[in-house]
């Protein structure tokens, strides 16, 4: 297939699990006709047809609920949320239902579906268009969530997620969706939802990553090594629930410190859950306190202020050198 | 330019046939066999004496907290009954009866009662979802499995209830606009029982009837008599019928009263009168179709006490369930147990068995210790002192 950005990728992904498998189907908000707003179901339409790829009408929580009845019916509906901010007129649904279907009917039902939206900032765009909500999806129990951190994660993990039996919130990092071009095989492959991956080998620090972040963190491994003879290891999570607590212990038993990076804001956020993990279990391995270096705890502060309000390299950098100081 | 009545494609009809003295309209009267008559009945008045079993029961401190249906019987019977076992059945939390018209076990609905979800569990071919407790939710779902159903071409239909105060929640409009979007066979089967906990339907909404909210969505609503076991019958009929036809969903409201409380935590006098209530107990389903089978000469005699006797073997069989298992909350979170899913389990079994060493080691005759009682429920637990 060649080098695809990671819409095409999502795209790729869409279409040959539809192609493969007639019980999965679309919907969402103008995931028909016009490919999506950010076209990664563009085409689709034409191939399948609007029994399949369904234009619905405007309502998060009732592509939610009506995906749930799809799948409870053995269908494996895939949902798109156009833009994260949008997901909680239709989070009852997600938390209500969703996640608790396979243990209020004991086993009896389970919803196989995908609830995919577009997250983060970083793009210059609106209130409810740059927030990065994974904490409250990752809380919930019965919920498995998603970040993949490039074309080819994307594509593995999506098709993955389409045959996971349990639902999957998948987070799309908006901020990458052109950034980055990557080799994607034609034929399907798939990553196993849940493992991490260490995305970088080292020995002297573990910086800890998903989504747009995961670059951030690969730049400042590099002026690490480049200015600082130190060698970071960077660790994708591609899955925060179940969250892969032994990769993370593993790699800081190694390295002896961490630092944990995400966009969300920090109290209560994904990296107090990965830094409290890390202490579950490596604790006597640890060298310096675990740093989490965020967005601070303030509402959408507009696109004119979100570079100030985004982690970036510099924060990162400065994060990592005052642990391996300390 | 000219300004002009926009008219409905639809008006709006109320539809009665057995009124509260047992007087029938013959011409509405659905062509309904004498033991199918008797079947209904039976279903009703099993409904009613489980109900009032159950209201001891948890009066006793044996099940929990739970909402009655008295009052409702016609409702949920009336519209179970047209469905067959393939096409499904989407409860919200007060479809007892019509539970049990669908196969779920007496003791199975107390298990579910008592705080035990695999009370919740339908049978391996039952076309019924579990009940859902946030009101309004259970509707899109309904709308989902009507459109997979037609997604692959079965012949199926979807029941789905709720109550008057759920039209006034976001779900059911979504629900009834992507039915009347996607044009799916899928019943909307309201029980308008006037009250939500404590606000009456003025409160709720300032609709007239709520069988015109159909109307707005593009698909016929219908107001029926939902004491009038044969009303309903005839309704929830024609509505599976144009649904199985293809000619899309149908909204039914069932003009009904909750006779009881809203749960067993609910004290009703708070705001509602006894006049009220008196007047609606003039209305009840059950005695004007016993009078009507009376009159048919169909009506057998120790049904009530075929009834209860059956519900008193449920009970035995409920009692009889062993306790629960903590363990098996780890069941059925996810398709497979996640690690770290696996160290809590293994957290709590240790606990278990550190306990239950405890336990044994204890003096002999130490009481389990006794729960607090509930809202509106008197301290007569059988743990009580």
């Amino acid at each position: 297939m060649g080098r695809l950005n990671m819409v095409q990728a999502l795209n790729l992904a869409l279409l040959q699990e539809m192609e493969r498998d007639g019980d999965v189907l679309i919907l969402g908000e103008d995931v028909g006709v016009d490919g999506g707003v950010f076209r990664v179901t563009e085409g689709l339409h034409t191939k399948f047809g609007g029994k399949r790829v369904i234009d619905s009408p405007l309502a998060e929580s009732a592509i939610v609920g009506t995906a749930v009845g799809m799948a409870l019916y053995g269908l494996k509906p895939v949902c798109e949320i156009q833009f994260s901010g949008f997901a909680f007129q239709g989070f009852h649904q997600i938390e209500n239902h969703v996640a608790r279907y396979r243990m209020r009917s004991q086993g009896r039902f389970h919803c196989q579906l995908v609830v995919r939206m577009p997250y983060g900032g970083g793009v210059r765009a609106l209130e409810h268009h740059s927030e990065s909500e994974e904490q409250f999806y990752a809380h919930i129990p019965g919920l498995k969530m998603v970040i993949p951190s490039g074309p080819r994660s994307a594509r593995a993990l999506l098709v993955s997620a389409i045959r996971d039996p349990d639902p999957v919130i998948f987070f799309e990092p908006k901020a990458l969706y052109h950034a980055a071009k990557e080799d994607v095989p034609d034929e399907i492959e798939t990553l196993p939802i849940g493992p991490a991956r260490v995305a970088r080998e080292g020995r002297d620090v573990t910086l800890v990553a998903y989504g747009a972040m995961l670059a951030v963190a690969g730049e400042v491994a590099r002026v690490l090594h480049d200015e600082d003879g130190v060698e970071a290891e960077v660790v994708d999570l591609l899955t925060l629930a179940p969250l892969d607590r032994e990769t993370l212990a593993a790699s800081v038993r190694k390295t002896g410190r961490a630092v944990v990076v995400h966009e969300a804001p920090r109290s209560f956020g994904a990296g107090a859950e990965i830094a409290t993990s890390i202490m579950e279990g490596a604790f006597l391995s640890l060298q310096a306190p675990i740093r989490r270096v965020t967005a601070y705890d303030v509402p959408f502060v507009g696109s004119a202020r979100e570079r100030a309000n985004l982690p970036d390299a510099a924060r990162v950098l400065d994060a990592a050198r005052e642990t391996l100081a300390f | 330019m000219p300004r002009t009545p926009v008219e409905p494609r639809f008006g709006l009809e109320y539809l009665s046939i057995l009124d509260a003295d047992g007087t029938l309209d013959a011409a509405l009267e659905p062509d309904l066999p004498p033991d199918t008559l008797l079947k209904l009945y039976r279903a009703m008045l099993l409904g009613r004496r489980l109900d009032e079993r159950m209201v001891r029961l948890q009066r006793q401190g044996r099940i929990g907290t739970f909402p009655p249906i008295k009052g409702q019987e016609a409702a949920q019977i009336g519209s179970v009954a047209v469905l067959r076992p393939t096409d499904w059945m989407v409860p919200s939390f007060r479809e007892t009866a019509a539970m049990l018209w669908r196969g779920w076990p007496i003791e199975q609905l107390l298990l579910l009662f008592a705080g035990r979800l695999e009370g919740g569990r339908p049978g391996p071919h039952q076309q019924d979802l579990p009940i859902t407790i946030p009101v309004a939710t259970q509707l899109p779902h309904a709308v989902g499995l009507a459109y997979a159903a037609q997604y692959r071409e079965e012949d199926v239909v979807v029941m789905a209830y709720f109550g008057d105060g759920a039209t006034s929640e976001g779900d059911f409009h979504e629900a009834l606009n992507f039915a009347g979007v996607w044009h799916v066979p899928v019943v909307f089967m309201c029980q308008n029982n006037q009250w939500a906990i404590s606000v009456p339907l003025k409160k709720q909404t300032h609709s007239r009837t709520l069988a015109q909210k159909a109307l707005a969505y593009g698909f016929p609503g219908l107001q029926v008599d939902g004491n009038d076991v044969l009303a309903v019958y005839a309704a929830s009929r024609e509505a599976v019928e144009r649904a199985r036809a293809g000619d899309g969903p149908t909204l039914i409201e069932c003009v009904t009263y909750r006779l009881g409380v809203h749960t067993t935590a609910d004290d009703p006098s708070r705001y509602r009168s006894e006049g009220e209530v008196k007047e609606w107990e003039r209305k009840d389903p059950l005695t004007r179709f016993r009078v009507h089978l009376q009159r048919k000469h169909l009506l057998e005699d120790g049904l009530e006490q075929q009834v209860d006797a059956e519900i008193a073997r449920a009970v035995e069989r409920f009692e009889a369930a062993p306790p629960a298992d903590p363990l098996t909350m780890f069941d059925h979170v996810y398709g497979e147990r996640p690690p770290h899913l696996e160290a809590q389990r293994a957290e709590l079994a240790r606990r278990l068995e550190e306990a239950e060493g405890r336990a044994a080691a204890a003096p002999p005759g130490e009481a389990e210790p006794s729960p607090p009682p509930m809202r509106g429920q008197r301290n007569t637990s059988r743990w009580a002192g």
